[in-house]
């Protein structure tokens, strides 16, 4: 598998930073962030926990440049976020495959010149090789999220967003998903930060988690686990996940 | 994989006849209904006079086809069908383009549509006769009418149901307006359009012939009109029967084109393809 991960040359690699100072966001009367600080490391792998509606997905799409907030500031790469941004990939809930697209062209859906040996090797590097023709209706559910991390990647963006992507997977699908992300991140240490409600998946997964409540950071917390982890297994981690239960 | 095929290989020859006998089903009933048809007339249960043997109207076919009226009827209707869908479709489609995609379209536009809608296009038949005379443009103008409506309706309608959730994925992922539209919006309203398509079709036979019907000097619509004159209920029923035989066509062009234009929708794929 490493073999397919290998940098390629010419390829951009690493991640950008992520910076939030002083952000608020409201929507109408309701105001989910306020006065809203956070650094994220270039390549560092960020995990957000908090319960619905503590303004996890404001966040992302802030960071995403879909919404813009109401004050304060939002920087990626040292440099304000002005809308949508190509360096800055995000993988929705659902997978969102467009279903008259075969798997390639959905996978190159942007795309531009070379976009389809492109494509069939993001689909080589997700574990899907040889698919590229197939409707995405024939596949399963997580075969159809690592076309979407597929599409996300294919372009080596800095910044790699996740809004709680294996959320609905079955248990042994979503560790399986977590390892391809897990050596992916670390081939291409592209900044990552994950949404999620699984504090498993988190302290798994992350460099940091931090917990949000009511639009505050509750805990932020440094995973010092190596990799790759081995779920569950690892009392440290257990130890960790009791710490940021008791802060969601 | 080996053990199914093991399984599999006694029961060989039976999806051959399974298949055929699921291909003449759906032929079973009208030719059980023809037989007896041909079997009562022969018999003098019907008065042929009002309701000819099928094998007279197969002959008044054959007659016409080869003194070449039955062609040149067919042909005239054929080609007004045609003019008034390419016209009624192509502006329902632009038409339900722009109000699907532009909300001052709409708002400009929608409601005065609707209100149309609801005035049943033959009703305007003497109105057309005033503008337009008996020439051919009134007969174009009323398939216009009638195709128009069901294409414009579900083009619209198609536009709005596309996943917003799929526009968004392709805002996020650098499409532009154009390529948007052409990748997300059009294919995604498409299963939608072609419904409409398929409505049209019906409409433009149902509006051609009853506006041959009332005035022409060609068509099939004529032509069966023409015959009633003469008492030859065999070609009637001969025209009658050409007006099913042209719609079951444009049913199976539609069909055609949907297998082709939304090859990606489950329903169009070979079945347990999905159950993975």
């Amino acid at each position: 598998m490493s073999a397919l991960l290998e940098t390629r040359e010419g390829e951009a690699t690493g991640g950008l930073s992520v910076a939030l100072s002083g952000v608020s966001k409201s929507f109408g009367e309701t105001s989910v962030l306020r006065g809203f600080d956070l650094k994220v490391r270039p390549g560092e792998f960020l995990a957000v926990v908090g319960r619905s509606g503590g303004g996890k997905s404001t966040l992302l799409r802030l960071v995403a440049g879909l919404d813009r907030p109401s004050g304060g500031r939002v920087e990626i790469g040292g440099r304000p976020v002005a809308g949508l941004n190509p360096a800055v990939r995000l993988l929705f809930q659902e997978a969102r495959l467009v279903p008259w697209q075969s798997v390639v062209q959905n996978v190159g859906i942007a795309r531009g010149p070379g976009w389809r040996e492109a494509a069939e090797r993001a689909l080589a590097d997700v574990g899907l090789d040889g698919r590229g023709g197939e409707w995405p209706s024939v596949l399963s559910g997580g075969q159809k999220q690592r076309v979407a991390l597929a599409r996300a990647l294919v372009s080596r963006p800095g910044i790699l967003l996740l809004d709680e992507p294996f959320g609905a997977l079955d248990a042994l699908t979503r560790i399986e998903m977590h390892r391809l992300l897990d050596g992916i991140w670390r081939a291409r240490g592209f900044t990552t930060i994950l949404i999620t409600h699984d504090v498993a998946e988190a302290v798994a997964l992350a460099d940091r988690v931090i917990v949000l409540r009511e639009g505050r950071i509750a805990l932020d917390v440094e995973v010092e686990l190596e990799r790759p982890r081995a779920e569950l297994a690892d009392p440290r981690a257990a130890e960790l996940q009791k710490r940021i239960l008791a802060a969601v | 994989m080996s053990v199914e095929a093991l399984a599999e290989a006694p029961r060989a020859r039976r999806p051959d006849v399974a298949w055929l006998g699921r291909a003449l089903a759906p032929w079973a009933l009208p030719i059980a209904l023809l037989i007896a048809w041909e079997v009562a007339a022969r018999a003098g249960l019907a008065n042929p006079r009002l309701l000819p043997a099928p094998s007279a109207v197969a002959l008044a076919g054959w007659r016409t086809l080869l003194d070449g009226t039955l062609a040149a009827n067919a042909l005239a209707s054929g080609q007004r069908a045609l003019v008034g869908l390419v016209i009624g479709g192509g502006l329902g489609f632009v038409l339900g383009l722009a109000t699907g995609l532009w909300r001052p379209v709409e708002t400009l536009l929608d409601s005065t549509v609707q209100m149309v809608r609801n005035v049943p296009h033959l009703a305007l038949i003497p109105l057309v006769i005033l503008w337009f005379g008996i020439g051919e443009s009134a007969k174009i103008f009323l398939v216009v009418l009638g195709v128009f409506f069901p294409v414009y309706i579900n083009t619209f309608h198609g536009v709005r149901t596309v996943d917003r959730q799929l526009v968004e994925m392709a805002e996020v992922y650098g499409l532009d307006r154009r390529a948007r539209l052409w990748r997300i919006v059009l294919p995604g309203a498409m299963p939608s359009i072609l419904v409409g398509l398929r409505y049209a079709l019906g409409l433009m036979w149902l509006t051609l012939i009853v506006a041959e019907t009332i005035s022409a000097s060609s068509g099939l619509g004529y032509m069966t009109m023409n015959a009633r004159e003469f008492f030859q209920t065999d070609v009637v029923i001969l025209g009658i029967l050409v007006y099913a035989l042209l719609g079951k066509l444009a049913d199976a062009a539609t069909r055609a084109v949907e297998r082709r234009a939304l090859a990606w929708h489950p329903a169009w794929q070979p079945s347990g393809e999905d159950s993975r």
